[in-house]
């Protein structure tokens, strides 16, 4: 029997506060005011999406994983095959998208959790690894390096069709980002998101009150690996092709590096790590177009030398700050 | 058969560039996924005093060697020490933001453009023997590595150097009560590893190619002979470099389709049933 103050512990942990309230309504006023930042904003979204499902395993379950992208991409290119050969309904499609990415995830749960923290690394590593590769060598199913092509879209449930600029497909994301958003804010209030924390404190404890770690671990790395493949399949539908980039390895680095930018295991972590992410990218690119690579890797040596947890705590207070002066995220 | 003695060719390049970092990973228990930057730095060290000043390549390796290896010890000094006891996320993070650095910087300073170096006439070309075709080039790469090889093992197993490293690296309190200078052991350690990393750089230059992506292309190479080699010292990323040598290159030969996809799969087999790699310490 869970007791009395566990409950209320976890329903106050569960409430929403005005920040985010806050946050989600000024991501909603961004449709009608920020009308001709559109793509740059599904992107963030995207990105954002596929940033939460990494802290999910990474802040929460305490798995670091530098294939992370193998979801991605495998969200992505089974929407965008979806697409082509069964039927063009983007909802439809989403499910596909995850429904590959969790089998894929279920899968390789089972090899990443043999090892410990290195060969976890390596382990998720060579799976992305290795679907980069058979997507490049499968060139008659994916394209290979040229990407897939071809992939369009129906309007989204017959009625709103995908546009030249992108607004219906900013509305899109961001509604499927925030139902997945939900899913997993719920999903880290609920018990089961608290026993996550403990095995990620301390598996040995965890082991020993009875929490079984593994079966644990295993449901969480699916879930996340599901919400990424959303976020793949929203990609692969809203930019109407798939390319083989889903798969590279910097696209991991890129979400580990909005997670720590962020912070990791409160969720907006990820959110304001692709905001900064992507803004930083925009400016770096066109200040260096060819170049901009090297600041982010200053970035990160610099991030990681100041020490994380202590960036992560400045955030969250200026962050806590700005919502407070009225949302504008 | 010339496959096999490609094969072998190509695991000693390797194993000559992987090996600084089986020290680093696999004994200091480091994650310095940035290896393969100091391998480029040889590399380019070699091509640019090959084709900016006329030197001959075999004069070059030396400095192939010491470049890395200053570049090593500087870094090292200033930040990779701070992070011998952070967590492996945090090493993994920093180390990625130095490929990002490298690469970027290279492409800026060099040009994306491959390096290519020309090998003096005595080594190139294959001659014949005992029905084998035998690369000049690749033999003087077996025999140096060879060479390399040989030297290593004996002074990790048979100089004072050796047994303070090895000290150092089990148990660096203890080491340090008995008087053991711990970090600048560490630190020749580590300038080592990345000239030898450089060395392999230069040598593997005319194989495995020599670009801005270096670093990125074969960070799974090192990281691969390392976890499959396990931490017993040198034997096991050796023979980890000699198979993996021989499978990368015989299945591009034999089945090209499926490129890296057998080395990478052979990689997660083995990290799955055996964790830590085939040759573990008893």
């Amino acid at each position: 029997m869970p007791s009395k103050a566990a409950v209320s512990r976890l329903s106050t942990l569960g409430r929403w506060r005005l920040a985010e309230i806050l946050f989600w309504l000024a991501a909603a006023a961004s449709v009608p005011l920020l009308t001709e930042h559109h793509l740059v904003l599904t992107e963030i979204a995207i990105i954002a999406l596929f940033a939460v499902s990494l802290d999910l395993i990474l802040g929460y379950a305490g798995i670091a994983s530098l294939g992370h992208t193998a979801f991605f991409g495998a969200g992505a290119y089974a929407a965008g095959l979806f697409a082509i050969h069964v039927t063009n309904d983007p909802l439809l499609g989403l499910v596909a998208g995850a429904a590959a990415a969790a089998v894929l995830g279920f899968a390789t749960s089972f090899l990443v959790l043999r090892g410990a923290d290195l060969t976890r690394l390596m382990v998720t590593l060579g799976v992305a690894l290795v679907l980069g590769e058979i997507a490049n060598k499968a060139g008659k199913i994916t394209g290979g390096a040229d990407g897939l092509q071809g992939v369009f879209m129906a309007p989204i449930l017959g009625r709103f069709e995908f546009d030249l600029f992108g607004h219906v497909g900013y509305v899109y994301s961001l509604v499927v980002f925030f139902v997945l958003f939900v899913v997993a804010r719920r999903i880290v209030v609920s018990p089961f998101g608290l026993s996550l924390l403990a095995i990620r404190d301390n598996p040995l404890r965890a082991r020993a009150i009875g929490i079984p770690v593994n079966t644990r671990l295993t449901a969480i790395y699916t879930i996340s690996a599901a919400i990424a493949g959303v976020a793949g399949a929203l990609l692969a539908q809203t930019a109407q092709f798939v390319s083989i980039d889903v798969l590279a390895f910097h696209r991991s680095a890129d979400a580990l590096l909005m997670l720590v930018i962020g912070g990791t295991g409160y969720l907006y972590g990820g959110i304001v790590g692709a905001v900064a992410f992507k803004v930083l990218q925009e400016i770096l690119s066109v200040w260096t177009p060819q170049y901009w690579t090297f600041w982010i890797g200053a970035i990160l040596v610099a991030i990681v030398l100041i020490g994380r947890q202590r960036i992560g705590n400045g955030v969250m207070g200026i962050w806590a700050r700005l919502l407070g002066k009225g949302g504008a995220a | 058969m010339t496959i096999l003695f490609d094969g072998i060719a190509y695991g000693m390049v390797l194993f000559v560039l992987a090996c600084g970092l089986s020290v680093t990973l696999g004994l200091m228990n480091f994650v310095n996924l940035a290896h393969g930057a100091f391998a480029m730095a040889g590399g380019y060290a070699t091509a640019i005093l090959m084709n900016r000043w006329g030197w001959p390549f075999v004069a070059t390796l030396p400095l192939a060697f010491l470049v890395p290896a200053l570049i090593g010890v500087l870094l090292e000094r200033t930040l990779y020490r701070r992070l011998y006891d952070a967590s492996h996320l945090d090493q993994v993070l920093f180390t990625i933001g130095l490929v990002f650095m490298a690469v970027a910087g290279t492409d800026y300073l060099m040009g994306s453009r491959p390096q290519l170096i020309r090998l003096p006439e005595w080594l190139s070309g294959r001659f014949e023997f005992l029905g084998m075709q035998i690369g000049r080039y690749r033999l003087f790469i077996v025999v140096v590595c060879g060479v390399l090889t040989v030297a290593l093992q004996l002074v990790l197993n048979r100089t004072r150097f050796g047994s303070r490293l090895r000290a150092a690296v089990d148990d660096p309190r203890v080491a340090r009560g008995l008087g053991i200078p711990v970090e600048r052991v560490f630190m020749i350690t580590f300038a080592a590893g990345s000239g030898l990393a450089g060395l392999g750089g230069a040598l593997g230059a005319e194989l495995l190619g020599l670009d801005p992506l270096f670093p990125l292309k074969f960070m799974i190479y090192f990281l691969i002979v390392v976890t499959v080699g396990g931490t017993t010292g040198l034997t096991g990323p050796f023979v980890a470099s000699l198979i993996l040598g021989i499978a990368d290159v015989a299945g591009k030969y034999f089945v090209p389709d499926l490129g890296a996809f057998i080395i990478y799969t052979v990689m997660i087999v083995v990290l799955v049933f055996r964790p830590r790699g085939l040759f573990v310490r008893s």
